[in-house]
């Protein structure tokens, strides 16, 4: 009973944060000194007439909580406005920005998990020895690049060899299906190759740590005393309630996932939702930008609250 | 005095304590790397305008000439010298970390302190206010946030401080919780401290080496966001930081005309920099973590808990 209660707790929280990404996504925009029209009317010979029509028409004149009830009702049904650059609804856009995403930054996600595990696992249980200092460095190294570096040092590297921008070629015209995923998965290799790289130091570091502290604990000692042979006490005793930790770590680490994707797509011009914020921002695309803020924080929330929901199963104890 | 001797005994037992912890971290090679390599960069900021070889305003030589004899580092697209330029950059990298981070630690210690010192709805408010701060993604709300004010450095540090407290406010919030607990404190609250007292005289000492390591820690994250901000064009195009040197290197095409001396020195610096932070601050952290000492997994020996002691006389 008290799990259902933790659940919905849960979902009521990711609902309340996405209706305060909404309402604060609509005073940034508004109630920060500068009025849109008076941006558009910058054009010269804007009369006050033009400028009376252009507020009558944004329903700028209306007062601002009557604005405020219609940008949620607009938002609730889709409606995040027109894009200023090519002028398609904010939406289809994202959407279709996210869907090149996905594919990418999740490749990039789980190679660094899986990298970060072995490497963090490996020096923990091998703790102090040569293996342990030098991948506990190399992590740490790897950690301290700035991801738009590692980006840029794999561009020049590999320019030649690999396609570095972009996700398919445009010269490509009349190629099969499967010639066409053999062309992605090639334009694919650099920025996942980057993502991994910077996101697997951080999981190596902790995973170590988590470990660590496990192997610390009493009942390994008695695994140890009863004779369980050691692959056996890794992934059955330690790694299992190392897991608590690591699944937390990917949650948190969702915001850096953003964080590096949107960097990526920007050095490896990969058409996502990373860049197009970024050109959005480049453009003074408002309705993009605010679009795209929203877009994004949703998702980050969604996937939170999957990772707390995961978190329950894995830790029932977790109820308060 | 009776405040200094009820203070006194659970000081030379708590492992929270700063000479005990100073020591824990002195002992760590770790540490004394991390620190030798920031004294290095702070010494390297300060002085800089003395021992930069040419002007990082001219060019003084081609453009984007290979390094060489005369420009160590070679030059960027305007001909400027690139180790000069390297030179100055960390001035106001570090100093955008550091103003960020203070901002950071200051509301999130606050917000910790009060959070776990008074409890009840005072907790519940906060926890949620962070939680809230916590799920948004922040770089993309900085990018919101710096877009729609205009790009400007004071505005990178406004930004980078207001939303990177979270993780320094859960942190110091549980400390606070179990410090609560702790038999002293009750013991001067009892005796009629008032709450101001106990927080400044009891409580912020002991979180003070745990506050120490997330400073340290924190301004990594500050100059690696400094740098993705300047990366997007959101920094001051005129100043001169680690970030922005990328990002010009970048935009003026450095990567295809494979002028890799535009990049990487800016980059190693942070880099190591950024090492040199993470190597100090984690010590700090594991000369306060106890748990972290014990392995009955090890591969060379087979080791017991201690009992009683440390080091060699342990039983």
């Amino acid at each position: 009973m008290r799990g259902a209660g933790y659940v919905w707790k849960r979902v009521a929280f990711a609902i309340a944060t996405v209706y305060v990404a909404l309402t604060l996504n609509f005073i940034l925009f508004r109630v920060l000194p500068g009025s849109p029209v008076s941006q558009i009317s910058r054009v010269p010979n804007a009369s006050p007439e033009m400028k009376k029509i252009l507020t009558q028409q944004f329903g700028l004149d209306r007062p601002l909580w009557e604005q405020y009830l219609l940008y949620l009702r607009e938002a609730l049904h889709g409606n995040f406005g027109i894009s200023y650059t090519n002028r398609q609804p904010v939406l289809d856009n994202l959407v279709q920005a996210f869907a090149n995403t996905i594919p990418m930054v999740a490749a990039g996600t789980i190679l660094a998990i899986m990298l970060g595990l072995t490497v963090g696992v490996v020096s923990a249980v091998r703790r102090g020895s040569a293996t342990d200092h030098l991948s506990t460095n190399i992590a740490v190294l790897f950690y301290a690049f700035p991801t738009q570096f590692m980006g840029m040092m794999l561009l020049i590297g590999f320019a030649g060899v690999l396609p570095s921008a972009g996700m398919s070629d445009p010269f490509a015209l009349d190629a099969t299906a499967w010639e066409a995923l053999l062309d992605r998965l090639k334009h694919m290799i650099l920025p996942v190759t980057a993502l991994m790289l910077t996101l697997y130091a951080e999981n190596a570091l902790i995973v170590r740590s988590a470990i660590l502290e496990t192997l610390g604990e009493d009942h390994i000692l008695t695994a140890r005393a009863k004779g369980v042979p050691r692959h056996r006490i890794i992934r059955h005793y330690a790694l299992r309630n190392a897991m608590l930790p690591i699944v937390t770590m990917v949650a948190m680490s969702l915001g850096a996932i953003v964080t590096g994707s949107i960097l990526i797509e920007v050095i490896f011009s990969w058409p996502g939702i990373g860049r197009a914020l970024y050109t959005a921002v480049l453009k003074r695309d408002y309705p993009m930008l605010q679009g795209g803020f929203l877009f994004i924080t949703i998702v980050v929330i969604t996937f939170n609250l999957i990772a707390d929901l995961l978190y329950y199963k894995l830790d029932p104890r977790i109820t308060t | 005095m009776s405040t200094t001797t009820v203070n006194q005994a659970p000081d030379s037992q708590s492992p929270y304590g700063f000479w005990p912890t100073l020591r824990g971290v002195l002992q760590q090679k770790t540490a004394l790397a991390g620190l030798v390599i920031v004294a290095f960069f702070v010494i390297i900021a300060l002085i800089s305008p003395w021992i930069e070889p040419y002007s990082i305003s001219e060019a003084s030589c081609g453009v984007f000439e290979a390094p060489s004899r005369a420009h160590w580092l070679g030059c960027d697209d305007g001909g400027v010298d690139m180790l000069s330029l390297v030179l100055r950059g960390g001035r106001i990298s570090m100093i955008v970390g550091a103003v960020a981070t203070l901002i950071a630690i200051g509301i999130g210690a606050t917000i910790g302190v009060l959070s776990g010192y008074f409890g009840g709805w005072v907790d519940t408010l906060l926890m949620r206010i962070t939680d809230y701060f916590l799920v948004v993604p922040q770089i993309v709300l900085m990018i919101a946030i710096a877009a729609v004010w205009g790009p400007s450095l004071s505005h990178v540090i406004i930004v980078i401080g207001a939303l990177m407290w979270t993780g320094t406010a859960r942190l110091i919030r549980a400390q606070v919780k179990s410090l609560r607990e702790r038999v002293y404190v009750k013991r001067v609250e009892a005796v009629g401290a008032g709450h101001a007292h106990i927080i400044f005289n009891h409580i912020i000492p002991q979180i003070g080496p745990l506050l120490v390591a997330n400073t340290v820690l924190a301004i990594t994250v500050a100059i690696f966001n400094e740098t993705a901000l300047a990366f997007l064009g959101l920094s001051d195009p005129t100043a001169v930081t680690w970030g922005t040197i990328m990002e010009h290197a970048f935009d003026r095409a450095a990567v295809s005309s494979g002028a890799w001396w535009a990049i990487v020195p800016a980059g190693l610096s942070v880099a190591f920099l950024i090492m040199g932070c993470y190597m100090l601050g984690r010590s700090i952290e594991d000369a306060l973590n106890p748990r972290l000492k014990v392995s009955y997994l090890s591969t060379h020996f087979w080791r017991l808990r201690p009992l009683v002691g440390r080091g060699p006389d342990a039983l």
